[in-house]
């Protein structure tokens, strides 16, 4: 069996402690070296970046979410180990773990380290697909004579490159498709190294509850369970007739990934097609002017994804939630594609205005869509707008003192509110 | 209600009305026309809430009366009727029905009650005035390619109309923008339009208006209030509300100190332009212009479909300059212009050009340019 040492990238054969380091993490497989398709995902992301950037959390547990409503983005490992989780209201997480530190999400600071990281995948193959700033597949078939080593090589000097250079850790799966690669990277967390090759395929998903699979979510899920399939090996019953019949596009898809097949590619850049920030309020809001608050820090939390990516938007779009959860979305096309906070908000406030709705909310959400890069729609003065062109420069002359001297250094009055 | 009624005489006038109907929309006695017959006359009066027209025409009434039907059936019925037929309308008010007869065809229409029709409230007017068609079809036409149809800046789906001091002292204006060009035409100020409120005439309005405005000549009656505004012939009468909204503070984005001027046969230019757009891209349709000595290049670089260039003989002495624009407001602009060269003023390569007809500062038009 052919192993590989993930300390010094040593390659030997057999089982056990690496001969060369001594090192005890070693990844032995039939098929390491045959395996490219690889899935690298970051162990608790954004609590890692806030942990590297403060020594002094190192041990306690850290939870990364907001506000008393919110819910927990992230939470570090040693705050999973009282049973915090994603997506868990916040006030249960604390309840589970009292002592954790919870911190608002710093997202400059995940954006770049994610970038440093998708720049080092990008300098292995151009076919990286990323998913989110902390995980992305990775294509690596074919490189092997370009590197001089096989992916399961490149990718354990990868995570190693990404520990030592950013400081923080990744788990890699491999595996012969997205689907499988993805499921693998999930088994060994954190600073894992997993595999699953074609021969162990189907002994991997047997038994697997069919909710890990690509696309299945809660709706299909109740659907299946009322097909009395809970399990993989339910699936593996059916004739993929049968399945079509019953679940269209999604019962071939389902015939095939029960059996470990996914022929999806590897799509690098995968454009991005929309950017949204939205907000569930501390508590019903029907206060025009505090909305007005939550819609500039909502556009200017867009313009700032936005101008960090370089693009701008031809569609605005307004989301708002009553308090019976009913959800109404407006958008509006605009005149020429927008970035800058001042625009959005302009055109989310007119939505607003314009929907004749009056509250409470619960949750209020600006996006932006139609993406363009931002080059093509640098502005031109607007005749219809003869202030945008200063406002536009005082946004931008903010933008630099935030860069320079922080975030909070320099804010809109509006934003207080 | 019984009317007889030259076919021709009907279809314009129920036409006319029925433009006004919403194709789309959910309240089914706004898809109907309202027949009204008395005396020697017989109107039709359609509206969708924003704008109500009423048209008259001259007709036998035998009985007088009035009924409701759908816009778009009656036209469609009186289209396919023969010329010079004689068309009876006649309501049942026993089944519900008007049947309308020509020759040996007789339809039945469905109808709904008069009293449902709403008819918009009338208005205090602030000001009346007469104009002449030939000029506000001028102001209109020459101004509304430029409005926009951006929906959070409602205040710009319309032309501004209102009096401004002009070059040629008070002038009835009309402005409309959508952010990248702008027109801007003027006629002399009417009598009695001087009190007259700034109102901001909706894109559907200044659309329904073309059709009272056919013949030059013709005097409209105007009135117009903060809310309202109507135009009138013996005929027709057009009643709109206009936009609630300010419109934006346009003297300001129109260029004063452009000095390099461009003067090119208007037509030629724009035949050009078109041509060498041809291969632009879809989206962004950008046309290089260079400008040298009594020379213009138009070009155009679309790196995945090809490129183009022409040359055009014009008169120009000053600098060199490079300017982008896009190609459809550089066309729509051209198009405005019908009777002189096209005059092009720049600046730089940066700011905003403006446009006019030879040297008439009663038409101008500003378009902001675009990075080549």
């Amino acid at each position: 069996m052919t192993a590989l040492c993930r300390d010094c990238l040593h390659v030997f054969e057999g089982r056990g402690r690496c001969p060369a380091c001594r090192s005890p993490r070693g990844i032995a497989h039939d098929e390491l070296f045959e395996l490219g398709i690889a899935h690298l995902d970051c162990d608790a992301f954004y609590a890692s970046v806030e942990k590297r950037d403060n020594p002094a959390l190192r041990d306690r547990p850290v939870i990364v979410g907001g506000g008393r409503r919110g819910v927990v983005s992230t939470a570090c490992y040693i705050a999973r180990v009282h049973g915090v989780r994603s997506a868990m209201p916040m006030f249960q997480a604390l309840r589970l773990c009292p002592d954790a530190v919870v911190l608002a999400p710093r997202f400059d600071a995940y954006v770049e380290v994610s970038r440093a990281i998708r720049a080092r995948m990008e300098a292995l193959t151009p076919a990286v697909e990323p998913l989110s700033l902390d995980e992305a597949f990775m294509d690596l078939r074919g490189t092997e004579r370009l590197h001089g080593a096989p992916p399961a090589v490149v990718l354990a000097d990868l995570a190693r490159l990404i520990r030592a250079e950013l400081g923080v850790t990744v788990s890699i799966g491999l595996a012969h498709n997205k689907f499988l690669a993805k499921l693998a990277s999930d088994l060994d967390k954190p600073s894992g190294f997993s595999v699953i090759g074609r021969g162990e395929t189907a002994a991997f998903l047997r038994g697997k509850p069919v909710g890990m699979l690509w696309g299945v979510g809660a709706s299909l899920l109740a659907r299946l369970e009322a097909e009395g399939i809970r399990r993989i090996d339910d699936l593996l019953r059916w004739e993929r007739a049968a399945l079509e019949a019953r679940f269209g596009g999604m019962g071939a898809r389902l015939w095939h990934l029960a059996r470990g097949e996914d022929a999806r590619r590897i799509t690098a850049n995968a454009p991005v097609k929309s950017i949204s920030k939205e907000t569930t309020l501390p508590e019903d809001l029907a206060d025009p002017e505090l909305l007005d608050g939550h819609l500039w820090r909502l556009s200017e939390q867009v313009a700032d994804r936005a101008k960090a990516k370089g693009v701008a938007g031809q569609v605005v779009t307004l989301k708002l939630k009553r308090s019976s959860h009913r959800i109404l979305t407006r958008r509006s096309t605009l005149a020429a594609p927008a970035q800058l906070a001042d625009v959005i908000y302009r055109s989310a406030a007119a939505l607003f205005a314009r929907s004749g709705e009056r509250g409470p909310f619960r949750l209020i959400g600006v996006g932006i869509s139609g993406l363009v890069p931002s080059d093509d729609a640098l502005p031109m003065p607007d005749l219809a707008d003869p202030d945008a062109g200063r406002r536009a420069a005082a946004e931008r002359a903010a933008d630099r003192i935030r860069a320079r001297f922080g975030a909070g250094a320099i804010i809109k009055g509006r934003a207080l509110r | 209600m019984k009317i007889s009624i030259e076919r021709g005489v009907l279809l314009k006038a129920v036409g006319q009305a029925q433009s006004v109907v919403e194709r789309r929309n959910t309240i089914p006695i706004l898809a109907n026309v309202l027949i009204e017959a008395e005396g020697e006359q017989i109107s039709f009066r359609a509206t969708d809430l924003d704008i109500e027209v009423v048209d008259r025409a001259p007709a036998q009434v035998e009985r007088p009366g009035a009924t409701t039907v759908s816009a778009v059936l009656l036209h469609e019925i009186v289209r396919k009727l023969p010329d010079g037929a004689l068309v009876q309308l006649a309501d049942d008010p026993r089944t519900g029905r008007l049947s309308v007869t020509a020759g040996r065809s007789s339809f039945a229409l469905a109808t709904l009650p008069r009293e449902d029709f709403p008819v918009m409230a009338s208005s205090e007017y602030s000001a009346n005035f007469s104009a002449k068609a030939g000029e506000l079809k001028r102001l209109f036409e020459k101004s509304k390619f430029a409005i926009s149809t951006e929906e959070t800046r409602y205040y710009l789906n319309g032309v501004y109309m209102h009096v401004a001091e002009g070059e040629e002292g008070r002038a009835l204006r009309c402005v409309a923008t959508d952010g990248h060009r702008l027109a801007r035409v003027d006629t002399a100020l009417p009598a009695g339009a001087e009190e007259m409120a700034g109102v901001i005439v909706p894109r559907k309005t200044v659309n329904e208006l073309r059709k009272l405005l056919d013949d030059d000549d013709m005097d409209i009656a105007v009135s117009v209030s903060e809310t309202k505004l109507r135009f009138a012939t013996p005929d027709i009468t057009l009643t709109s509300k206009v936009i609630d909204g300010t419109f934006p503070d346009y003297t300001r984005v129109i260029p004063a100190g452009n000095t390099k001027r461009l003067e090119v046969d208007a037509s030629e230019f724009a035949r050009a332009v078109d041509r060498v757009a041809t291969v632009s891209s879809e989206k962004s349709r950008a046309v290089k212009l260079v400008l040298e000595e009594d020379r213009l290049v138009l070009s155009v670089n679309a790196p995945d479909a090809g490129a183009a260039e022409e040359e055009l003989v014009v008169a120009y002495g000053d600098e060199r300059l490079e300017i982008g624009f896009n190609a459809k407001y550089l066309l729509e602009i051209a198009s405005q212009v019908d009777r002189e060269n096209a005059v092009f003023m720049f600046n730089a390569s940066g700011d905003p050009a403006l446009v006019r007809e030879g040297n008439d500062t009663s038409a101008v038009y500003v378009v902001m340019p675009m990075r080549v």
